[in-house]
């Protein structure tokens, strides 16, 4: 999950991270509120997780409450690559001397942490690392030591900083790696950390990406999250791994390596029949019950682009023929809100008596085809009908 | 032969007395695998029946080594407990974990494997979030069901787990001297390159499947390395070709962030490595058949 730019600047400040006053507000009266609460030179910060939010009219510095307002007046409705804006963030303005680059991160290619650190900082981390990789350093950081105060410092000065401004920022590079760890970050950027005129260090923008595998270990039930699309919201509440796509035919299968497969096989079915894709990703995993085959269909069968639906299964700990009463115990459970055609394609554990009660129950929507490829024909060929 | 798992395998299951870890101790067992004990501290000195087999319950991995021999361990422990497991396991220099647990935090399978790299790898760790390994005919270390295919001169190495079943189900009538499923986790033990090194050095394989899908860079190391270093026909499939960017698909580490980790660039790379891609799991099978033919 990765945080909004306030959620961030909350996390570093709840870490000892220096930051500045920042309040979130979502309408102009509440950017004038809290404009005229912080008092002097305000930012208005556009809430979206997208980059060049500044190009793009969505941060505006304002001298004044009233101007806040008015500038916020602007910012509020912008698409920015998409997204459309419906928070922002007053922050205090800062008088900025200098700009740095400091980075963080999971480095899954050689399964450790990684430090990025630059003395150049301000602009966007990718063009640095291109028109300038000399000045970018990368750090390997090993997960069981961490950074202390000596490491953060042999990073700084890999990164250019002189001693002086090295013995400032590194306190700040250990916090957040506290960051990073206590809160089971992948990423944790600042950019820009910034010198101010008057000597501080701020970390004037951050962005921080989380491990969904570590949310069990951390309170964030009340964190704004994504606005997820209707389906996967019902989706989630049905703790099925679902993912919407934009495409007619409905997929459901078990492990995610052959759900993926299957989109795939169905994308390339699709291009023989009038160009139709799959609908969705959805992986009902090990233990394919009756409960969450009916669950899965029933989130499938909501998606009115669906026109056919498409269950692959291998049955490996499950038995084919548990999935196959799953699937007619969900029909059963769907009655006439069923409409749309299912292709079902069965191998594995127990395989003829999966076929078996599929065919005796000769449910009219239903077709059982014997392989992967050829189900996925026959469903994208029901769904270009 | 074949790679990591064979019939002198002594295997102990840690968390064998929960509710997965006793449905697959089980399953094993009728598989055919020598099966020597189970880790639990809290339930340590009991003994437990599975299948007419007297298990014993031991409070460490080290004990449950003194005591039976073992050099296997499969991990079955929820997420919260698996790092710990994990390094209990390499503490007591097991010389082959096997990490079935999904789910766990990433930075704790990061730790684990610093520890590991810091003891001087003297545990192969398979996993986190991997169906395990099988050696068929001779042993099996996970939750692969025993009887898809059995043994035979492919090599299989997977980060899925039903595409691992799907290939070997695909290939049974010519059969595989291991199978094994790395794990779809973004920090795991064992790579598709160690899976690699390991077939090209075992006289038993003569051909090699690599499955991959999207996220990561796995794929593209590996096709530099079969390109440098293996000389026995290898046969590549990856998945997710339609996944779009920016959302996990499954597996933890299945995502396309940006420009990297797509499946594109993954086929593109094993093509440029002189190896050849099946579009489906089924023209994969068919590649290699072709393959084994002419072996």
């Amino acid at each position: 999950m990765d945080l909004f730019e306030y959620q961030a600047r909350d996390m570093f400040e709840a870490h000892g991270v220096p930051v500045l006053q920042g309040l979130i507000a979502d309408t102009p009266e509440e950017v004038e509120a809290a404009a005229a609460k912080i008092g002097g030179v305000v930012v208005v910060k556009a809430q979206v997780k997208a980059g060049g939010r500044g190009k793009a009219g969505g941060v505006k510095v304002a001298k004044s409450p009233a101007e806040a307002m008015e500038l916020s007046e602007k910012i509020f409705g912008l698409n920015i690559k998409d997204h459309i804006v419906k928070r922002v963030m007053v922050a205090q303005g800062a008088s900025i001397a200098k700009e740095f680059y400091f980075s963080v991160l999971l480095d899954r290619s050689n399964r450790t942490f990684l430090s990025l650190c630059s003395v150049e900082g301000g602009m966007e981390i990718e063009q640095l690392a291109e028109e300038r990789p000399e000045a970018l350093a990368k750090v390997a950081v090993s997960a069981t030591k961490g950074i202390d105060l000596a490491e953060a410092l042999s990073i700084a000065k890999q990164g250019g900083f002189d001693d002086e401004t090295a013995a400032k920022v590194a306190p700040v590079f250990v916090k957040l790696y506290d960051v990073f760890v206590k809160e089971d970050a992948t990423l944790v950027e600042v950019n820009p950390l910034v010198l101010t005129t008057d000597g501080d260090i701020i970390a004037l923008d951050g962005k921080v990406s989380l491990d969904d595998n570590a949310e069990f270990r951390h309170e964030r039930e009340s964190m704004e999250r994504d606005q997820l699309d209707p389906l996967e919201a019902k989706a989630k509440a049905m703790d099925l791994n679902y993912v919407k796509l934009d495409g007619e035919v409905g997929i459901i299968g078990n492990g995610a390596g052959l759900v993926m497969s299957t989109l795939d096989v169905v994308a390339y079915a699709g291009e023989r029949h009038g160009g139709v894709k799959p609908a969705n990703f959805l992986d009902i995993g090990g233990g394919a019950s009756a409960e969450v085959m009916a669950a899965g269909l029933d989130v499938i069968l909501n998606d009115p682009q669906v026109k056919s639906v498409f269950v692959n299964v291998f049955g490996g700990i499950t038995a084919c023929d548990a999935v196959a009463n799953g699937i007619v115990g969900a029909l059963k459970t769907l009655g006439d809100s069923a409409t749309k055609p299912l292709v079902v394609r069965l191998d594995g554990n127990n395989v003829l008596e999966g076929r078996y009660i599929l065919e005796q129950a000769a449910h009219p929507l239903v077709t059982v085809v014997d392989t992967m490829d050829e189900a996925a024909d026959k469903a994208a060929e029901l769904a270009n009908r | 032969m074949a790679i990591f798992l064979d019939e002198n395998s002594r295997i102990i299951v840690q968390g064998m007395t929960g509710a997965e870890g006793m449905k697959h101790t089980r399953r094993m067992l009728l598989g055919g695998s020598n099966i020597v004990g189970g880790v639990n501290p809290r339930k340590a000195g009991e003994v437990v029946d599975v299948e007419g087999k007297q298990l014993p319950v031991f409070g460490t991995v080290a004990e449950a080594m003194a005591a039976t021999g073992a050099n296997v361990s499969v991990i079955f422990v929820p997420p919260a407990f698996a790092k710990a497991a994990m390094i209990e396991a390499i503490d007591a220099e097991i010389p082959l974990a096997v990490a079935i647990t999904e789910g766990i935090p990433v930075h704790d399978s990061a730790v684990a494997w610093a520890y590991n790299v810091e003891k001087g790898l003297k545990t192969r760790l398979i996993g986190p979030n991997c169906p395990g390994i099988i050696s068929p005919g001779k042993s099996n270390a996970g939750i692969t069901p025993s009887d898809i295919c059995g043994a035979g001169p492919i090599g299989l190495v997977s980060k899925s787990g039903t595409l691992t079943y799907q290939m070997m189900f695909e290939l049974r009538d010519i059969g595989m001297s291991t199978a094994i499923g790395i794990g779809g986790d973004p920090v795991i033990g064992t790579t598709h390159i160690d899976a690699l090194a390991a077939f090209e050095a075992d006289p038993e394989t003569k051909a090699i499947v690599l499955i991959g899908e999207i996220g990561g860079d796995s794929e593209e190391k590996a096709a530099a390395y079969i390109k440098a270093h293996v000389t026995k026909p290898v046969v590549a499939y990856v998945a997710g070709f339609t996944a779009p960017e920016g959302k996990t698909m499954g597996h933890a580490g299945a995502i396309v962030s940006g420009s990297a980790g797509t499946a594109q660039a993954k086929k593109e790379a094993f093509e440029a490595a002189g190896v050849k891609v099946g579009k489906t799991p089924s023209e994969t099978a068919a590649l290699m058949r072709e393959v084994y033919k002419n072996l």
